[in-house]
């Protein structure tokens, strides 16, 4: 290697270094002022790293809420799993099987995702009232489940590219149709599944805006939403805000490095072509 | 759910036996139906019936509660000519989508040529700038909210260090909108990394290599291989991160609550409120219309200028 790729490879080390840190240290902050005692939080120049890591903000944490993970695991794994359940039985069924009015149902699923949910979000609401779903869970998790056109396009996508001998072999030994989806195609559109999973527990755990249209008790809340109100009540407690916020962030981001790799997959996949 | 399928065929199709063709066809029929039942169900209930009843909706007084009184198109007039926080919204709407995408866009691309280098560690740095991406906004939204603290706040902190006085930020109707759009791009600027990343990986070795047989420098390979090969992936993020910009609502509703003033009222908080605080629910549908209207157009807008500077290889 060369003086000047050496000196151009250094250099890329520094830029990317600084971006990184540029990057993270808001979250690393976050980390860092939830273990400070409340006089440290905020001091000028910033004093980044806790003196004496103080577990106890976390303790108060806790105690307050149990109730809110619950909630939020709660909707995130009804949302994928009903999400995978549904799109991967259509994304089958529009891809492998032939039937009259497929493409044009096909086509009408497609044609109505392309008007934003804001745009029905209204008579969804009202429609939700009139039938006793305000203040419940349903809102958060069946309209969803039933209607996740995305991922259906993408399970399509995915059970074309399975080989048809695959499924030839499956119908001499006497599968049913539902037998070949669910134990010859499902297995071979695994790396699909996992980016639809992935997907479907962020967009869950993270979403504000629809528990904090359809949610008022307080023992219903989901995390981001207590959190949000956690932010009136302990103003002047930055370091239990930041302890809340940590506890809100962690599943996040060890779901993402978990699956990282079917996540961009999943956004590279859904991008192009 | 097969012998389910086709004990139903039978019952109904007493001809089966002297037409099977004919039943086995609608047996398929029955199956694929029965498949994609649950979409077909969900989307008809909770879009596509909602999304008449908005348009309707839109034409009336409605508080959601008492019955709607159609008042034909006078929600729309209202909104043109009665109505300034309506100009006042699509205005920081159209202010945070015009600042932000360059930026997000830019640096995502930034950040993808940087990853794209074949370096130790790079997985590292791709999760360092990807982190944000996948964090909660109400998080996100604490975090900055105290970094942007006019006296203890990191920001001005660091200003201070080089000896700048920096503005009041989140209670300046001047710097709140510069500060959410920081933000939003610091948080947002995964995703196009991710993207251009993927295009970037994308391009033949080959064309770079025959490039440089031609004597082009590696700035002129950028411009003349690079970007052009590119572009599809521009279009794309162009398209997809004005339609989710025009839409923001997180950040705001964590960081400012539309203020100080109206200064970062977006769109999509002025229809929250009509809607949700203050019961005008046909009022907020012909709000939500004009906001498709608007999507609609510049999506279209776009698609149609595609073939201006979008290459295709």
């Amino acid at each position: 290697m060369s003086i000047a790729r050496l000196g151009a490879r250094a250099l890329i080390y520094a830029v990317m270094f600084v971006l990184a840190a540029a990057f993270l240290l808001p979250l690393v902050w976050m980390l860092a002022s939830s273990l400070k005692p409340e006089a440290q939080v905020l001091t000028i120049p910033p004093d980044f790293f806790p003196n004496h890591p103080l577990w106890s903000n976390y303790a108060a944490v806790f105690d307050r809420i149990p109730v809110f993970v619950f909630n939020s695991v709660k909707l995130a794994t009804y949302n994928v799993v009903g999400i995978l359940v549904v799109s991967s039985m259509a994304g089958y069924a529009f891809a492998r099987l032939r039937f009259a009015g497929r493409d044009i149902a096909f086509m009408v699923l497609l044609a109505t995702s392309i008007i934003p949910g804001i745009a029905y979000l209204i008579p969804q609401y009202i429609v939700f009232r009139q039938i006793g779903w305000i203040d419940t869970h349903y809102p958060l998790w069946v309209p969803r489940v039933l209607t996740p056109v995305f991922a259906t396009f993408l399970m399509r996508q995915a059970f074309k590219t399975v080989p048809n001998e695959l499924e030839d072999a499956a119908k001499i030994d006497g599968a049913s149709t539902f037998g070949i989806y669910w134990r010859i195609m499902l297995p071979q559109t695994k790396p699909v599944l996992a980016a639809i999973a992935v997907f479907t527990f962020l967009d869950s755990w993270n979403d504000l805006f629809g528990p904090l249209i359809y949610l008022n008790s307080e023992n219903l809340q989901t995390l981001p939403v207590a959190l949000a109100q956690f932010q009136g009540e302990y103003f002047s407690q930055l370091s239990l805000l930041m302890a809340g916020a940590t506890v809100s962030v962690v599943p996040v981001i060890v779901v993402f490095l978990l699956a990282q790799r079917y996540f961009i997959q999943g956004i590279t996949m859904t991008g192009l072509k | 759910m097969q012998s389910l399928v086709s004990a139903g065929t039978t019952r109904e199709t007493p001809g089966a036996a002297t037409d099977p063709a004919r039943a086995a066809r609608r047996r398929h029929n029955l199956t694929g139906w029965l498949f994609i039942s649950p979409i077909v169900v969900g989307v008809v209930a909770f879009q596509f019936f909602p999304i008449l009843v908005s348009m309707a909706a839109s034409l009336t007084k409605w508080d959601g509660i008492s019955s709607p009184e159609f008042v034909g198109l006078s929600n729309f007039t209202d909104i043109f000519t009665d109505d300034p926080l309506f100009y006042t919204t699509l205005w920081n709407t159209t202010y945070f989508t015009l600042a932000s995408i360059p930026l997000t866009v830019g640096i995502g691309f930034f950040l993808a040529v940087l990853c794209a280098q074949r370096v130790r560690g790079v997985s590292f740095f791709r999760t360092a700038f990807f982190a944000p991406y996948v964090t909660n906004v109400v998080a996100i939204g604490f975090v900055w909210f105290w970094f942007f603290h006019p006296s203890d706040g990191v920001v001005n902190g660091l200003l201070g260090q080089v000896g700048v006085h920096g503005p009041e930020w989140l209670s300046s109707s001047t710097w709140a909108m510069p500060a959410v759009i920081v933000v939003s791009v610091w948080q947002g600027v995964g995703y196009p990394m991710i993207i251009l990343l993927a295009g970037l990986q994308g391009i033949p070795e080959m064309l770079y290599e025959s490039a440089k047989i031609d004597g082009a420098s590696s700035l002129a390979r950028v411009r003349y291989v690079t970007l052009p090969l590119l572009t599809p992936h521009f279009l794309f993020l162009l398209i997809t991160q004005f339609i989710s910009s025009f839409q923001v609502f997180g950040l705001i509703y964590v960081m400012t609550k539309g203020g100080p003033g109206h200064s970062t009222s977006v769109y999509i908080y002025n229809l929250y409120e009509n809607a949700f605080a203050y019961g005008k629910m046909g009022y907020a549908c012909a709000l939500a219309w004009i906001l498709f209207a608007v999507i609609a157009s510049v999506t279209y807008a776009q698609w149609k200028l595609q073939n201006r500077w979008v290459f295709y290889a």
